[in-house]
C-alpha cells in the first residue's frame, strides 16, 4: 500500500512539502484550519533572500534555494499554464547599504564572510550604487550587491505549489481543525483526529507556521515556535523609480536578534504593480494583531532616509504577519525524536517563502529514504541547540 | 451637451454672486467660482475625463463625487494623487490630469 | 473635564456633539471636509451663500440650528479638514488625525485620547459594476447629489437614476433642481417586491410620519418634474469612447436577473447609480467593534459599542436615514458625554425609525441575479482594473476560496481606494461561488488599519527619528 501523509497547514512551506510528498509518490491529505495561502504567507513580501544570512546552516538552506528558484517556477507555470496567476518572479537583486560611517566596516565584513561561504557578494562604491538606484540617499556610507537576492508573489506560489500537489494526487481539507492525535500500540502517532474524522498516515507533517507550537501541543509534544510580527507598508502606484530590494544594513542585525522590542530596518522595493512595499518591523508581542503607529512610523522613518523621494508618496495599506521564530535561529525541519510518525517543517521566521521548495524537498528525502540535497541534520528537532528550549516548554 | 454649472439665471435657489478662481489645468487656464473644487472647475466645462488608467488606458473621471473611490485623482501643485472632488481649487493652482501613480511616466505598460 | 472625540459631521455626530455638551462634556468634533453637514446636509460653499438653499434639503433648518450652536460653543473644538487614518486601542483608543487641506502633502498629525469617541462615519454608495461603468458619465447617486448641492453642477442634461433604493427619489429631485432632464428612475426591485417590504405591518408606519412625508416630498417632486419610476427595470450597460454617450436598459426578474430579449439602447449623457450603502467601518474595525451578520456595527441601547468607551451612531449601525441618525446621535453623544439614562425622546424616535430600514432592506435589497449583467470582461475593481473574468479564472484554477487569497492573486481590492468601491462585490461574486456558499477565511472587506491614505513624509515621525536613532547609538 502506499505511504500516506498528512500535512498540517496550507501556507507555503506545507504546500511545498505536500507537493515533494505527492511527487515522490504519497497519498497526501493536506489539512488547514482556515483557507490555503491565508496566513503568515498572506502578509509577507515573498522574499528568496541570501543577502541577510550568515554563513551557518540557514545560508546552505537559502543557497539551494537560490539555484532552485528559476527552474521551479518555469516547471510550475508549465504544468499549470497561462492561465493561472502569476507568479511574479524577479530575480531583481539586492542592494545592501550602510546609512552611517559605523555601520560601513561590520557590512562589509559580513559580506566578506558571506562570499567565502558561497554568496555572490559584491562590494561596490557609493557611486556605483548610486548608478544601480539613481533615487538613493547619495549619503551611504558602503553598499554591497547581492544578484542572487530575488521575489516572488507568495500567495500566488504558494496557491501554485498546493495546486501542482493536486495534480500529483493530493487533497486539501480546508476549515479543518486538528483535535488530537491517533497512536499506535507503541506509542507512535499514526495519525490525526480532526473536526471533520480521522486521518490515518504514515508520516503526520507539522507545517503551521507560528501556529506550528499549538499544533504540536494538540499531539502531545512541545515546539519552542513563537510568533514575532513584522509590519510592511504599501505605497499607492507610482513609476519605477526604486530597480532592487534595497536595504539598510541594521537588517543583517535585526534578524538574528533575541530582542522581543520593537526593532525595524528599512527594506523599500517595487512591485510589478508599480506600489512600493516598505518593510519592516520585528516585535515579539504574542499573537497582538492591533495596528501599532510608532511601529510604522518608524519603518517610515527609516525608509525616507533611504529613498528621501519617498516623502510625497501616499501610503494606502499595512499588513502584518506572524512570522514563526526559533529561539536558535533555524528553521525545524525533520522528523520529532519523541514522538515516531511526527514531522515538522516550521521556524523559517522571515525566510519561509524563499526557504518552502527545499524544505518541502529534504522533508520528502528523509521521509521516503531518499538522499537529500544537504545534511538535515542543523535543522532536526533533536539538535542540541534546541534542548534546553524544549525542555523549557515542556 | 453634458455636465455643466447650473447658469445663475436659471438657478432655482438663486446663490449669490461668488469670485472666479483661475487654475492651469495641463498648461490651459480654466476658470471656475470661488469655493468649487478642482473636479467642479473642470465639470462645469463639461470636461469629464480626469485620468487614463495605468493598465487598460482608459479614461476616468468623477465617479463616487465624496472622496471614496479615488478615481479622479489629478496632480495638483506637484502633488499627485489628489482627489480632484475633494480639493477645493486655489487661484494659480497648476493641475495636471494625464494619468493615475504608475502612469506618470509610462512606468507601467 | 470630560472629553468627548466625535468622527463625522454628519446628521448624527451634530446630533452628538450637542448632547455631549448637554451632559456637559467638551467636544473635539472631526470630519475631513471643510464644511459640516456630512454627505446628506453638502451645501454651498461659505464664499457662496444663498438664500434658498433650504429648498435643496430636508431638515435644513435643523442643520442651520445645530451648526450655529456648536459653532458658538466655546467647549466645542470643530477641527474641519480633520481625516482620521488610524485609532489605536492600547489602554483607551487614539485617535490618530491628519489636519489640513484634502490630501495635502504637509499636513498637520494630530493625537486625540478621549474618555470616549464616538464614531458617526456614515456610508457611501453601493455601486454594483455593469459593463462600462468605468465610463466618465457614470456617477453614483451621491456625486450627483454632491455636485448639485455642494457646486450647482449638473452631471448631465439627458440622465437616467438607476439602481435600487428611496435614495434614487431625492437623487433625481437634485437633478432636476440643476435643469437637467431625469429620463426616468430604474428601480431594480418589482413593484410588488418593493409594496410587501414596505407595509408588511402598515401600522408601524403611522408614528415615522416625518420620514413618510421626506418621501412623498421627494415623490411629489417628482410628479412635478414629470419624472417616470419604473420598477423591475436597470441599467445593465453603459456604452461610448470616452464618456458615457448610451445606455442599455434591461427588465429584470425578480432575483434581478435580466430577461433576455428586453435590453433597450437609450441616449444619455449622465447616468447615476445606486444599489443601496455601504456603511464606513473601517474605524469601527479599528477600534475593535463588534459586526453584526447583516455588517453593521453593534450597538447596545445607549450607542455603547462592544469596546468600551466607543459609542457608533448614524448608518454604521443600520441604514435609516437622517431622523434615526439624530436619534442614535443624541442617545450616543449624551452617554458618551457622561450623563445616565434619560434622552427619552429619543430613544422613541429610535424605535420609530428602526423599522424604516428594514423596510428598506426588505424592499429595495440587492438580489443575487445581478451578476447576470456582468461579462468576462467587466471591471470589478476600478482602481486595479481587475475584470470579473480574471477573478474568476483565480478562483477556477487554484481553487482558491480564501477572499485574502484571491484579492492577493488577482490584486482586486488592492488599489488605493482601499477595496471600498469593490470589495463587498468581490465577497460577494467569490462567496456565491464557492462549494459552501461563503468563502473560508475570516478576511473582512472593512479592516483598514491604515484607514485613509496619508503620505510618507506625514507617517514618519522626527521627533520618532531622533529618539530612534539615539537609542541605536547605545545598543
Amino acid at each position: 500500500m502506499r505511504q500516506r501523509a498528512v500535512v498540517i497547514g496550507a501556507g507555503i512551506v506545507g504546500s511545498a512539502a505536500a507537493r515533494s510528498l505527492a511527487k515522490a509518490g504519497l497519498d497526501v491529505v493536506v489539512v488547514d484550519r482556515s483557507a490555503p495561502a491565508s496566513g503568515t504567507t498572506a502578509h509577507g513580501e515573498g522574499n528568496l533572500l541570501v543577502s541577510d544570512k550568515a554563513p551557518g546552516p540557514e545560508l546552505v538552506m537559502a543557497l539551494a534555494a537560490a539555484a532552485a528558484w528559476p527552474g521551479l517556477v518555469r516547471e510550475l507555470e508549465d504544468e499549470l499554464g497561462e492561465e493561472f496567476p502569476p507568479l511574479e518572479f524577479e530575480a531583481k537583486g539586492g542592494l545592501v547599504v550602510a546609512t552611517t560611517e559605523q555601520g560601513a566596516g561590520p557590512l562589509l565584513a559580513f559580506a566578506s564572510r558571506q562570499r567565502a561561504a558561497g554568496v555572490d557578494a559584491r562590494e561596490i562604491t557609493v557611486e556605483d550604487a548610486l548608478r544601480l538606484e539613481p533615487d538613493l540617499n547619495p549619503a551611504i556610507t558602503a553598499a554591497v550587491h547581492y544578484p542572487q537576492d530575488s521575489q516572488v508573489q507568495p500567495v500566488a506560489v504558494s496557491e501554485a505549489l498546493l495546486a501542482s500537489a493536486r495534480r500529483h494526487g493530493a487533497t486539501v481539507m480546508a476549515t479543518t481543525g486538528i483535535v488530537g492525535p491517533i497512536l499506535g500500540g507503541s506509542g507512535e502517532l499514526v495519525g490525526v483526529r480532526t473536526d471533520r474524522g480521522e486521518l490515518r498516515a504514515d508520516a503526520v507533517v507539522v507545517a503551521a507556521g507560528p501556529w506550528s507550537g499549538e499544533v504540536a501541543r494538540t499531539l502531545g509534544v512541545s515546539v519552542p515556535v513563537r510568533p514575532r510580527r513584522g509590519m510592511v507598508l504599501v505605497t499607492s502606484r507610482m513609476p519605477r523609480r526604486i530597480f532592487h530590494k534595497v536595504y539598510d544594513a541594521d537588517y543583517v542585525g535585526a534578524v538574528g536578534s533575541d530582542d522581543a522590542s520593537l526593532q525595524t530596518s528599512s527594506v523599500v522595493e517595487a512591485t510589478e504593480s508599480g506600489n512600493v512595499l516598505i518593510g519592516s518591523s520585528r516585535q515579539q508581542l504574542g499573537f497582538d494583531d492591533r495596528l501599532r503607529v510608532d511601529t510604522i512610523s518608524a519603518i517610515a522613518t527609516k525608509a525616507l532616509r533611504l529613498f528621501p523621494f519617498l516623502s510625497e508618496q501616499p501610503v494606502i495599506r499595512t499588513y502584518g504577519g506572524f512570522r514563526p521564530y526559533m529561539p536558535d535561529h533555524l528553521p525545524l525541519v525533520g522528523p520529532d525524536h519523541r514522538l515516531a510518525g511526527l514531522w515538522h517543517a516550521t521556524g523559517h521566521e522571515g525566510a519561509g517563502i524563499g526557504l518552502a521548495p527545499v524544505t518541502g524537498d529534504l522533508l520528502a528525502a528523509m521521509i521516503t529514504g531518499t538522499e537529500p540535497l544537504f545534511d538535515p541534520a542543523p535543522y532536526a528537532p533533536s539538535r542540541p541547540s534546541l534542548a534546553p528550549y524544549l525542555e523549557a516548554v515542556a | 451637451m453634458g455636465a455643466r454649472a447650473v447658469p445663475a439665471g436659471e438657478d432655482p435657489i438663486r446663490p449669490d454672486a461668488a469670485g472666479t478662481v483661475t487654475i492651469r489645468v495641463d498648461g490651459l487656464e480654466v476658470s471656475g467660482i470661488d469655493g468649487q473644487s478642482i473636479a467642479g472647475v473642470l465639470m462645469a466645462s463639461d470636461r469629464l475625463e480626469l485620468r487614463r488608467t495605468a493598465r487598460g488606458d482608459r479614461p476616468r473621471g468623477v465617479f463616487c463625487g465624496i472622496g471614496v473611490c479615488f478615481d479622479c485623482i489629478v496632480e495638483v501643485n506637484g502633488v499627485h494623487d489628489v482627489r480632484a472632488c475633494q480639493r477645493r481649487a486655489h487661484d494659480g493652482d497648476t493641475v495636471i490630469t494625464t494619468g493615475d501613480g504608475a502612469r506618470r511616466s509610462g512606468a507601467v505598460s | 473635564m470630560r472629553q468627548v472625540v466625535i468622527v463625522g459631521a454628519g446628521p448624527a455626530g451634530l446630533a452628538a456633539a450637542r448632547a455631549a455638551r448637554g451632559a456637559g462634556a467638551d467636544v473635539v468634533l472631526l470630519d475631513s471636509s471643510d464644511a459640516l453637514g456630512g454627505q446628506f446636509w453638502r451645501h454651498l460653499p461659505e464664499s457662496r451663500p444663498s438664500q434658498h438653499e433650504k429648498r435643496l434639503h430636508h431638515g435644513w433648518d435643523r442643520f442651520r440650528e445645530l451648526r450655529d450652536s456648536l459653532e458658538a460653543d466655546p467647549r466645542v473644538r470643530i477641527v474641519r479638514g480633520g481625516q482620521v487614518w488610524a485609532i489605536e486601542t492600547f489602554a483607551g483608543v487614539a485617535v490618530h488625525v491628519v489636519v489640513g487641506e484634502s490630501d495635502g502633502a504637509l499636513r498637520d498629525r494630530e493625537v486625540f485620547a478621549p474618555d470616549a469617541l464616538v464614531l458617526a462615519t456614515g456610508a457611501h454608495d453601493r455601486t454594483l459594476p455593469f459593463p462600462g461603468w468605468d465610463l466618465p458619465g457614470v456617477f453614483t447617486g451621491g456625486a450627483a447629489q454632491a455636485l448639485a448641492k455642494g457646486e450647482r453642477i449638473a452631471v448631465g442634461q439627458r440622465v437616467i437614476v438607476a439602481g435600487a433604493g428611496p435614495f434614487l427619489l431625492p437623487v433625481a429631485q437634485s437633478l432636476a433642481s440643476t435643469g437637467s432632464t431625469v429620463l426616468a428612475v430604474l428601480e431594480a426591485n418589482s413593484a410588488g417586491s418593493i409594496i410587501r417590504g414596505w407595509s408588511r405591518r402598515p401600522w408601524e408606519l403611522i408614528p415615522a410620519s416625518g420620514k413618510g412625508m421626506e418621501l412623498v416630498g421627494y415623490a411629489a417632486g417628482q410628479l412635478r418634474h414629470r419624472i417616470p419610476y419604473r420598477t423591475g427595470r436597470a441599467v445593465v450597460a453603459a456604452h461610448g469612447t470616452d464618456r458615457v454617450e448610451s445606455v442599455t436598459v434591461a427588465a429584470l426578474n425578480a432575483d434581478w436577473s435580466p430577461i433576455p430579449g428586453s435590453e433597450q439602447r437609450v441616449e444619455v449623457d449622465a447616468v447615476c447609480v445606486s444599489h443601496g450603502f455601504t456603511p464606513r467601518l473601517e474605524l469601527a474595525v479599528a477600534a475593535g467593534c463588534d459586526l453584526s451578520g447583516e455588517g453593521f456595527v453593534v450597538v447596545d441601547d445607549d450607542q455603547l459599542t462592544s469596546t468600551p468607551g466607543v459609542y457608533a451612531a448614524g448608518e454604521i449601525t443600520g441604514i435609516g436615514g437622517v431622523d434615526l441618525a439624530i436619534a442614535e446621535g443624541e442617545i450616543a453623544g449624551r452617554h458618551a458625554g457622561g450623563a445616565l439614562g434619560g434622552a427619552a425622546s429619543a430613544r422613541r424616535r429610535r424605535r420609530v425609525f428602526t423599522g424604516f430600514a428594514k423596510r428598506i432592506e426588505a424592499a429595495h435589497g440587492i438580489k443575487p441575479g445581478w451578476t447576470g449583467w456582468l461579462t468576462e470582461p467587466t471591471i470589478v475593481c476600478r482602481c486595479e482594473e481587475v475584470t470579473c473574468g480574471a477573478i474568476r479564472q483565480a478562483a477556477r484554477t487554484t481553487r482558491s476560496e480564501s477572499l485574502r487569497s484571491l484579492k492577493l492573486t488577482t490584486r482586486a481590492g488592492l488599489g488605493i481606494c482601499q477595496g471600498r468601491m469593490c470589495g463587498r462585490t468581490v465577497e460577494d461574486l467569490l462567496g456565491a461561488a464557492s462549494t459552501e456558499g461563503s468563502l473560508q477565511d475570516d478576511a473582512s472587506p472593512h479592516r483598514r488599519p491604515i484607514a485613509f491614505p496619508l503620505r510618507l513624509g506625514e507617517l514618519a515621525d522626527p521627533t520618532r527619528q531622533l529618539e530612534h536613532e539615539t537609542s541605536k547609538g547605545t545598543q
